[in-house]
């Protein structure tokens, strides 16, 4: 495979609050490749913003650690100086928010928007940079665009202002899309029309897109690969075919049973994920998942799982502390609809022979992989 | 056994748009709910779905009367509900209760939990000895999957799955009758929208409530509702059993909604999406006759002219349409999953479907923007 368009490497993200430190983003790693579409699913909380965020440098403050690399086009955009970023951000790389309203400014107009947009990157004059802003409404599938580019934002409707913001975003032809939760704020039937208006510019354009998002039924319309997220890390990672048809980690499993689908058997009892997503200051000890894990055992609590491939040599992968046929068995169990329990008992019997028996292994696991080697200065504020 | 609970007749509530500083007069109205009827039947659980302002959440408010319709009756358990007046009016609310959307707002910050649940027995003075008061609501927290030790804490303290929690206790701590839920799990993350989906079908079960369950997510209205109700626009366009409704929708518009929804499963997305373009046209000035003649796919000029009524189009459901869909259109646009045979696109029809689509959208939804940018 060719080398991919982003790549970040061990990624940490702390920000310092009053309560303690938030480790927002806990030592990710994922690639981009060029053309294809990475979606990465997490519910509030579990650090799937922030993660985009800090590719492009918005997540710099006083208060926030950053450390780990993320590569884009050979350059490394966390150490990259903010003036240097500029040039990318907008540019190379651009970004769809989740709320259109909000993103748009409301007191210029939206043609107005968009020549500012490419008059930030390159010298462009007023009336080619027009010309250009209506190309890209037409592009986005806004009728009558020449007209359009004196509208006020609130003129426009919730998805021709998300139609408004892809076309600003699209302005530089950027290698990169991160769109983040681009459809959230909009109904059913405009989120169709988005969605296959992102798929069809990428067959189009070839723009790699990073789509982040906490329905797993738009990542499974539009994503070639899926990250999913908890707490801050990367829990399970594979093509989107390997996540939804067989997925290995608990948290991936909880989040594809307990969402009604339209293509289950109607009545089919939903299982939730109990308990809440954890804090990101003092996150629990061990497989940050354990607390909501039905399926913990007791060494769970004191090992901290590694991503590791699902099999050698596979994409896929996941970290859990489960072995890899126990696992199977529970989804197949989960999947045919039988009962926790005995599903819980699977888990229970494999730990008693794993213990015996191979128990030394994940014990050294957890031994290589040292806690995140960031630097926090010492309470000071 | 198929008692009626609710009957709503030809319900209206117009919000009038008004212009002028000191003598305001009205230049229009926002056409939020325009003459809709049905029937909600005793234990059922209903669901009515919809785009924003299709008027979903005005109707869940006139049938509790949290606010007066234009013209219409809602008949509750043979009372009429406009009609009743102070303590009557008391009484009736004793059996209606509602669960609201967003589980902040709806909670008063400035009041401890058990404050919050034990309000509606103040308010009908009942269990007036301090120590039942009490007991009551920590059986009630219990019953919710609170903690009842929780009882002196504020709202800010709980998760928002736990302050739905709060939200579902109140609404049920009068045993109430009917149960409305408007767009309860909407605001919840993904892993904690089935705890409230879960417990809300529980204590029906319990409880034998009847439930009225408003949401814009087709999954879980497919997963919670009996029978299921589709608003466009301030009017029902299609009412049938969910299992009817979610394999064989005869209105365009539902067929249109159920293809438009991303299934969680890379192979069976739609076999030829129907996408419908342009925007919902506003409620203040909506298009003649059948409301949805501007973006239907299989609009013909009787669509604009003469107004379609509910009439049964299915096995059982009714639909409001001239041209309803047909099997084979049925087969071609809904995701594969919900077609009970498989679903072998046909190249030649869902081309043409397509084609009719997309000359359809360049004209709607440019007059569409028009209307909106005077």
């Amino acid at each position: 495979m060719s080398d991919p368009l982003l790549s970040v490497e061990d990624l940490h993200v702390y920000f310092r609050t009053d309560d303690g430190v938030v480790k927002a983003v806990d030592g990710i790693s994922y690639e981009v490749q060029e053309g294809k579409t990475l979606g990465i699913v997490g519910e509030s909380g579990s650090g799937k913003t922030v993660s985009s965020l800090t590719a492009l440098g918005l997540t710099r403050s006083r208060g926030s650690q950053i450390s780990g690399k993320i590569m884009f086009g050979g350059k490394d955009l966390v150490a990259m100086s903010t003036d240097d970023l500029r040039k990318i951000r907008g540019n190379d790389v651009a970004m769809i928010f989740q709320d259109p309203l909000s993103s748009l400014h409301p007191f210029y107009k939206v043609g107005w928007q968009l020549v500012e947009a490419m008059q930030a990157h390159r010298s462009i004059s007023r009336k080619a940079s027009r010309t250009r802003a209506a190309e890209l409404l037409a592009l986005v599938g806004i009728p009558d665009p020449k007209r359009r580019l004196d509208s006020y934002p609130h003129e426009f409707s919730g998805g021709m202002r998300q139609r408004a913001m892809i076309a600003m975003a699209l302005a530089n032809d950027p290698k990169l899309l991160i769109a983040d939760e681009p459809t959230t704020a909009l109904d059913v039937t405009v989120q169709a029309q988005i969605l296959t208006l992102l798929n069809d510019l990428q067959s189009r354009l070839g723009t790699s897109i990073i789509i982040i998002t906490h329905d797993l039924g738009v990542v499974a319309e539009i994503a070639d690969d899926i990250a999913v997220m908890y707490a801050g890390r990367i829990v399970e990672r594979g093509t989107a075919r390997e996540i939804f048809k067989q997925p290995e980690h608990p948290y991936t499993w909880g989040l594809l049973k307990s969402i009604p689908r339209l293509d289950s058997p109607r009545g089919e009892e939903l299982v939730p994920i109990s308990g809440r997503p954890p804090s990101l200051i003092n996150p629990p000890s061990g497989c940050h998942f354990h607390p909501r894990c039905p399926y913990v055992q007791d060494s769970h609590k004191q090992i901290d799982p590694r991503l590791e491939p699902v099999a050698s040599g596979q994409a896929h992968a996941a970290a859990c502390l489960l072995e890899a046929p126990v696992r199977e068995r529970i989804w197949s169990g989960l999947r045919e609809g039988r009962d926790i329990e005995a599903l819980q008992r699977i888990a229970a019997s494999s730990n008693g022979r794993a213990a015996s028996g191979a128990g030394q292994e994940p014990a050294s696991a957890a031994a290589s992989s040292p806690p995140p080697s960031v630097d926090l200065p010492e309470e000071q504020t | 056994m198929s008692e009626n609970l609710i009957e709503v007749r030809d319900l209206v509530k117009h919000f009038p748009i008004r212009r002028g500083i000191l003598f305001q007069r009205q230049i229009g109205a926002v056409k939020a709910v325009d003459g809709i009827s049905f029937d909600v039947v005793k234990g059922e659980t209903l669901g009515i779905v919809g785009e924003t302002g299709c008027g979903k959440s005005t109707t869940a408010r006139l049938l509790c009367r949290l606010m007066d319709p234009t013209s219409g009756t809602v008949e509750f358990d043979g009372r009429d509900v406009f009609a009743q007046k102070g303590d009557d009016l008391k009484a009736l609310h004793r059996d209606m209760q509602m669960v609201f959307q967003d589980p902040y707002s709806s909670l008063n910050p400035r009041k401890s939990v058990g404050s919050i649940i034990a309000d509606p027995f103040v308010i009908h003075g009942l269990y007036t000895g301090k120590g039942e008061r009490k007991r009551r609501v920590q059986a009630l927290m219990d019953r919710v999957g609170l903690n009842p030790e929780h009882y002196n804490r504020y709202p800010h303290e709980f998760s928002g799955g736990q302050r739905q929690r709060i939200g579902v206790a109140r609404a049920v701590a009068l045993e109430p009758k009917l149960l409305i839920a408007d767009e309860p799990v909407s605001a919840l993350d993904v892993s904690i929208q089935a705890q409230v989906l879960n417990l809300l079908r529980e204590l029906q079960r319990d409880l034998g409530l009847t439930l009225v369950f408003i949401a814009h997510d087709l999954s879980v209205v497919r997963h919670m509702c009996d029978r299921v109700a589709v608003m466009y626009l301030g009017k029902v366009v299609e009412m049938s059993p969910s299992d009817e409704l979610y394999h064989e929708p005869r209105h365009p518009y539902t067929g249109a909604l159920l293809s438009a929804v991303p299934v969680a499963d890379p192979d069976g997305s739609t076999s030829e999406r129907q996408l419908l373009t342009g925007d919902v046209p506003s409620p203040a000035n909506p298009p003649s006759a059948c409301r949805f003649h501007t973006r239907c796919p299989k609009a013909q000029e009787l669509c604009s002219t003469d107004e379609p009524l509910l009439e049964r189009k299915g096995a059982t459901g009714v639909a409001a349409c001239h041209f309803p869909l047909t099997d084979e259109e049925i087969r071609v646009r809904l995701p594969a999953a919900l077609t009970r045979n498989g679903g072998q696109p046909s190249a030649v029809s869902s081309a043409s479907a397509d084609a009719s689509v997309s000359s359809e959208s360049s004209a709607s939804s440019s007059s569409s923007s028009s209307s909106s940018s005077t």
